[in-house]
């Protein structure tokens, strides 16, 4: 159930976003989605893509900061309170959010997937599908983005 | 455990004989080695003739060691001021080496050696490198730079009259460093050790194991106990630490024996005493102050009394390795190592010993200070490792709050700590440069 995320330490000026991406591109490895969180100082390069070893080898033989989390991929229906009502469940399931995003989904329309860092990725995981709410598999996201 | 006189396991090497001389009997020589060479500064370098003239001494004043507190003190600006030659007892056709080192600002300063002075530096090297436990059958890299800088060409001879392989690698290229490291089935190595963690960053990096390394004799820049248990962990190896200057000789002025409990010095070439910096009065074993080193048979180039700026102190106590020449505490700083910010004496090592305290794993940073305001700034920058880094900004700020603390408890002072990313700070192949310093002092005098 669980997606591996592959973050990276950026510092906070000018080409430090492009120089990892030009080294994954490079390698020929498809980034599906990111995220950037920044402070004042310094960024975290948030990524998912499909073949994590072999993108976190090239990153790290250029130098980055490789670091690999597990995230859950969660299908929010795509609708006025579509992710209120799944965050809903997590609450209930007494499951907490690090951060979010979103995964740039080829399926529109129905719903929208979105990428949820949680406190402790098994626990949650099991909590979340006892609660009813759909956990999209590693496979089946890569799919979908045409991976 | 009882302990061995002989460190090595091929047995003891005849050179190390004078580093368990009788007390009293060392005494005797450096007495009457000190008598030669003061007789030798004076009659035939004139700066030192003049300053003991001005004070009324002449070399027959000099009947026992504690005389030695009252002749002049050599300083380093001395050999800039008598650049290149001026400080030299020998005639050229005597002189058969010169080294010389890169000030940081002006001229460099130049040292020289005749055949007799090689031999001596060759003898304490030997001795360096048997102190931590090499013979026969090692084979050591050295990274030390050729040249004009004393390291490299001081351990090659120590190192090949010692009987061991030497292989001549000087500093730089660090993958070909790895390649020899790993096929040339090298058993010691000698580089700074700011050096030595870049090359077990890299090699980390490549998946190389130093399988066969067992010894690192690590110098030439101050390093911090912190420093030292993080290169051992990582490498897999024990590290000594060398001292020298050129000045005096090069590397082969104090060694740390296997116990590692303070650096040994040969002090019957180079006669150590403690001073205040302050006043230059000489302090008793055990106190802290400045080091200085008198020469006993440099015959190209004497230094009677020279000031090192090293701070550290003589261990009152015999070392339990059955050696009797005395030993000097670490050197952790220099005095001109030191930063004053905001009032507060700051060295970089102890900087270096709290980052170093925190999660274990942060030993590459810089000091940049600057001054806004009159007021002195701190910034303290440090790469990021795999390690620590973790994909929540919480636990990155965290991070730094910690690093800020730590630095602030040991050094006193708050500094701005900023996470940078890995090789963004200059990697030194020689000594590392851990200071930027970018106060504009003079600028608000006008």
């Amino acid at each position: 159930m669980k997606i591996r995320q592959l973050s990276l330490f950026l510092e906070n000026r000018p080409g430090q976003l492009r120089f990892p991406c030009k080294v994954l591109g490079d390698a020929g490895i498809d980034i599906l989605t990111m995220s950037l969180a920044d402070t004042a100082q310094f960024g975290i390069l948030r990524l998912v893509v499909k073949e994590w070893q072999r993108a976190r080898e090239v990153l790290e033989a250029a130098g980055v900061v490789v670091n690999v989390t597990e995230v859950l991929a969660v299908d929010v229906p795509d609708r006025p309170g579509g992710l209120a009502g799944v965050l809903e469940a997590f609450e209930k399931a007494g499951v907490g959010v690090e951060y979010m995003y979103a995964f740039a989904s080829r399926e529109r329309g129905r719903h929208a997937t979105l990428l949820f860092r949680l406190e402790d990725p098994d626990r949650a995981a099991k909590l979340l599908e006892a609660a009813g709410v759909k956990l999209v598999p590693s496979d089946e996201l890569f799919a979908r983005s045409g991976a | 455990m009882t302990t061995q006189w002989n460190d090595a396991p091929g047995g003891f090497h005849p050179a190390s004989a004078p580093d368990f001389l009788p007390r009293r009997e060392l005494a005797r020589l450096q007495l009457g080695r000190l008598q030669s060479v003061v007789a030798r500064a004076y009659a035939r370098v004139p700066l030192f003739r003049g300053r003991m003239e001005e004070r009324g001494l002449s070399p027959a004043d000099v009947r026992s060691l504690e005389d030695l507190a009252r002749l002049p003190f050599t300083v380093k600006t001395d050999l800039r001021d008598t650049y290149p030659f001026g400080l030299f007892a020998s005639p050229m056709e005597e002189v058969v080496r010169l080294h010389a080192s890169s000030g940081t600002t002006g001229k460099p300063i130049v040292v020289a050696y005749t055949e007799a002075d090689l031999r001596v530096w060759t003898s304490v090297m030997v001795r360096t490198f048997a102190a931590c436990g090499l013979h026969r059958g090692d084979v050591i890299q050295n990274a030390y730079g050729y040249g004009l800088f004393t390291g490299g060409l001081g351990a090659h001879y120590g190192g090949e009259a010692l009987g061991a392989t030497v292989i001549p690698i000087s500093g730089g290229n660090t993958e070909r460093q790895l390649m020899v490291l790993q096929d040339f089935r090298v058993t010691a190595i000698c580089c700074t050790p700011s050096y030595m963690l870049h090359l077990v960053e890299r090699a980390r990096e490549a998946g190389i194991s130093f399988e066969r390394l067992q010894v690192g004799v690590f110098g030439a820049e101050p390093w911090s106990e912190e420093m030292r248990r993080h290169i051992e962990a990582t490498a897999g190896i024990r590290a000594h630490d060398i001292y020298g200057l050129s000045e005096i000789i090069g590397p082969g002025v104090g060694i740390e024996c296997q116990r590692r409990e303070g650096l040994h010095l040969f002090e019957d070439h180079f006669f150590p005493e403690i001073i205040d910096p302050e006043t230059g009065d000489v302090l008793p074993d055990g106190a802290e102050g400045e080091l200085v080193l008198t020469t006993l048979s440099k015959e190209a180039m004497p230094m009677i009394r020279y000031r090192t700026r090293d701070i550290t102190a003589l261990l009152p106590e015999p070392c339990a390795c059955g050696r009797t020449i005395r030993r000097i505490r670490r050197i952790g700083r220099r005095s001109d190592d030191m930063l004053i910010v905001r009032g507060v004496n700051v060295f970089p090592s102890q900087i270096e010993a709290a980052l170093l305290a925190v999660e274990g794993t942060l030993p590459h940073y810089q000091l940049v200070l600057t001054r806004e305001h009159g007021l002195d700034e701190m910034e303290v920058q440090v790469e990021v490792t795999p390690e620590v880094f973790s994909d929540t900004i919480g636990a990155m700020e965290g991070l730094r709050r910690r690093l800020e603390a730590a630095i602030d408890h040991v050094v006193g002072i708050r500094a701005k700590v900023t996470l940078v990313a890995p090789r963004t700070l200059a990697r030194s192949e020689g000594k590392a440069k851990r200071v930027s310093d970018r106060r504009n002092i003079q600028g608000g005098v006008s």
